[in-house]
């Protein structure tokens, strides 16, 4: 041992320092090669026409340039606004059966796992189902409306009623992810906190917005943060669903970028590149906002 | 009864094999991706391979089946990495992304034997920069499949003019029921209904010249195809909300009686006499004439084999489609595809709907198109069936629908 410890060797001397990068090593390597190696890689080929097969020829902003005044691109990108704003209706929707869930009654917990059963089943299958759920000839949603005296629907192949029914579907597990998030909450808040507020004569809404919600803060954050990915790769839904249509009213700029360069007739790889780029720069905003939240709380507010 | 067919074709072979030319002595692996998983195709594809096993006892053939839609977007892994000797595409222009980026092998030798004049009929199909690119191995009409009882019970005949198919519309629509079933969800089944309009509507030329990219989208004479389609959309002959289904799920609306025809290719007959339609109640008709005069042409879709350019069998590779164009092959896979053969040696099989394309087509004196998304280039079949499928549901965007095709058809030609 002494010996040892007398001449210490460089590795003994640095062991330290190295070991949380050795740790990290493997995560690191593959977080570059996947991640972000293609993103430069997408930069890169955006500024080339490539079918994905034969050669590359560098034309460069030409696939910026179309992106501008193509009409696909544009119901796309709304799209994608469409899904972030409405998405967000999954977190009150999921506090407010957390809520009504948090309580002590016989048989509780079944009531919570069937509320959070629609989280466990694959977003393929949530699709195929709501689909079903949507066909005018067979579904169920023409005569449900039709007992509140509303003449037949369809949801999938209107171009403007598309979205918010794909929409309305992947809120079904997304509200349950949220509800779950929110129940983990409800258990950490301080029974004594809530003791002194009723003391002080808060009740219902009061006791809620100025006591219970301040204690949930880190539960809604995740919320949050989970919602807005969630509303980025709604890629899977369309997919299953709509395959981005009727005539593209569907699409999302994800699905687009898949449609143009991937798909049976898509061979623009250049093009579909550009739309990640977009794409990218358009997550870049909110990942930004993201990290200076997480850096501002590091630092203790 | 199965087994009992091919142990006699094996037979067969072995008596073939003897007869071979030198150099049939085949070994090594022979590894062949077919790109159908439903059952006709698959007995068709496995009697194939198992009788050329037969015949090449030493060759070790290792068949891989892949979904038909993924085969689409597969073949560019496969093809450019780890290819297979031998796989399943189609002809026309879909095959042009692979041949001009050279991952097929070209095939024009076993062409320029006696194959290519049995196959005569589908050379231009598979043909690509005066040289051709795989072996066909089965093709199918497409037309108007219809309820032949209900025909009847309106007093209706067969139309064979533009004319008398609008009258029997108007009968049908009386009698409360939609005219023609269409599920344009994955948009092709509106690919079907332009090509067969502006084939009658101006003729094979025209339309092979517009799909080839050099017509303008925004000619005259385009317009004047979509307001000969336009005239079934007002009367209001399709089936509502079909943008929701899939081609499979329109078919009930024509075994229940709500609709009475289905413009469609000859693999509908499969799954209707399934869902328990007779071959009374249903019939087959050919699109009627539009523009009195036109030589009829029609879409004839054929499907093929290809040798992948990085396949390591090419020898095997060749044998084999040298075998699955052999009359004998062409006749019992078709028998079990219910489809045409291409062989002109081959026997067609005794089936209502396969005789009456095989007539049909033998008298196609305007040409045989392969399909809408087969003749055109891939950018622009995507842009066009989904600016069909919006001309279907809102008529009144055709200005701009054809404005958007004309600017993709532009891009696509600067290439």
């Amino acid at each position: 041992m002494q010996r040892a410890e007398a001449r210490r060797g460089w590795w003994a001397r640095n062991q330290q320092r190295l070991a949380p990068w050795l740790f990290l090593a493997p995560g690191i390597a593959f977080f570059a090669v996947y991640v972000i190696v293609p993103i430069f890689q997408s930069f890169q080929i955006s500024l080339f026409r490539w079918d994905g097969l034969g050669e590359a020829r560098f034309i460069g902003l030409e696939n910026y340039r179309e992106l501008l005044d193509d009409r696909a691109f544009y119901v796309s990108l709304r799209n994608n606004v469409k899904w972030l704003v409405l998405y967000l209706l999954a977190i009150p929707a999921g506090l407010f059966i957390a809520l009504f869930l948090n309580q002590q009654v016989r048989g509780i917990r079944l009531y919570k796992s069937l509320f959070f059963f629609p989280f466990v089943i694959s977003q393929v299958v949530v699709g195929l189902v709501f689909a079903w759920f949507y066909n005018p000839a067979i579904g169920l949603w023409n005569p449900l409306i039709g007992l509140f005296g509303f003449s037949p629907m369809n949801v999938l192949g209107n171009p403007n009623t598309v979205t918010y029914g794909i929409i309305a579907a992947g809120l079904w597990p997304q509200i349950a992810y949220c509800m779950i998030l929110y129940l983990t909450g409800l258990n950490a808040v301080d029974p004594e906190q809530v003791e002194a507020a009723r003391l002080d004569g808060a009740r219902g809404w009061r006791m809620l917005w100025y006591v219970i919600l301040p204690q949930l803060r880190p539960a809604t954050f995740i919320a949050v943060v989970v919602t807005v990915i969630g509303a980025l790769r709604s890629f899977d839904m369309i997919s299953v669903m709509t395959n981005g249509g009727p005539f593209g009213s569907s699409r999302v700029l994800a699905y687009y970028m898949f449609e143009v360069s991937l798909s049976e007739y898509g061979f623009r790889m250049g093009y579909g590149a550009a739309i990640a780029v977009v794409l990218f720069l358009i997550m870049m905003v909110y990942i930004a906002f993201f990290l200076w939240r997480m850096w501002r709380e590091e630092r203790g507010y | 009864m199965r087994f009992t067919l091919s142990a006699g074709l094996a037979g067969l072979a072995m008596s073939t094999l003897l007869a071979a030319p030198a150099g049939a002595e085949l070994t090594g692996d022979l590894r062949i991706f077919f790109n159908d998983q439903n059952p006709a195709p698959r007995a068709a594809i496995e009697g194939m391979v198992e009788r050329f096993q037969a015949m090449h006892p030493a060759l070790n053939i290792e068949l891989t089946l892949i979904d038909r839609e993924a085969n689409k977007t597969q073949i560019r892994n496969y093809l450019t990495a780890n290819a297979p000797d031998v796989n399943g595409w189609y002809a026309g222009n879909r095959m042009r992304p692979y041949v001009a980026a050279g991952l097929f092998e070209d095939v024009s030798d076993l062409w320029d034997g006696p194959m290519g004049e049995d196959l005569a009929s589908t050379r231009p199909a598979l043909t690509l920069d005066g040289r051709q690119w795989g072996v066909p191995y089965t093709y199918y009409q497409w037309g108007i499949y219809y309820r032949k009882d209900i025909f009847d019970e309106l007093g209706l005949s067969v139309p064979t003019t533009w004319e008398e198919e609008k009258a029997n519309c108007a009968a049908i629509l009386a009698s409360g029921r939609k005219c023609y079933t269409i599920g344009t969800r994955f948009l092709w089944t509106a690919g079907g209904w332009f090509d067969y309009i502006n084939l009658r509507t101006h003729g094979y030329d025209f339309h092979m010249a517009l799909t080839a990219g050099e017509i303008p989208w925004t000619d005259e004479r385009v317009r004047q195809t979509f307001a000969n389609w336009r005239e079934l959309i007002d009367m209001g002959a399709f089936i509502d909300d079909h943008t929701a289904y899939t081609w499979q799920e329109a078919q009930p609306f024509l075994v229940n009686g709500q609709a009475t025809a289905y413009l469609m290719g000859n693999f509908l007959v499969a799954p209707l006499r399934e869902a328990g339609l007779t071959d009374d109640q249903l019939g087959f008709y050919q699109f009627p004439e539009i523009t009195p005069g036109i030589p009829k042409a029609e879409d004839a879709p054929t499907d093929t084999l290809h040798i992948p350019a990085q396949a390591r069998n090419k020898d095997a590779a060749r044998a084999f489609l040298l075998y699955v164009a052999s009359a004998e092959n062409q006749t019992i896979v078709n028998e079990v595809l219910g489809q045409l053969p291409i062989n002109r040696n081959a026997t067609v099989a005794d089936d209502k709907f396969i005789q009456a394309g095989f007539e049909m087509l033998s008298n196609a004196t305007g040409g045989i198109a392969q399909f809408f998304d087969r003749d055109t280039d891939a950018e622009m079949a995507s842009a066009g069936m989904q600016g069909f499928q919006e001309f279907m549901v809102m008529p009144d965007n055709l200005d701009a629908i054809l404005q958007n095709l004309e600017r993709v058809r532009q891009r696509v030609n600067s290439r």
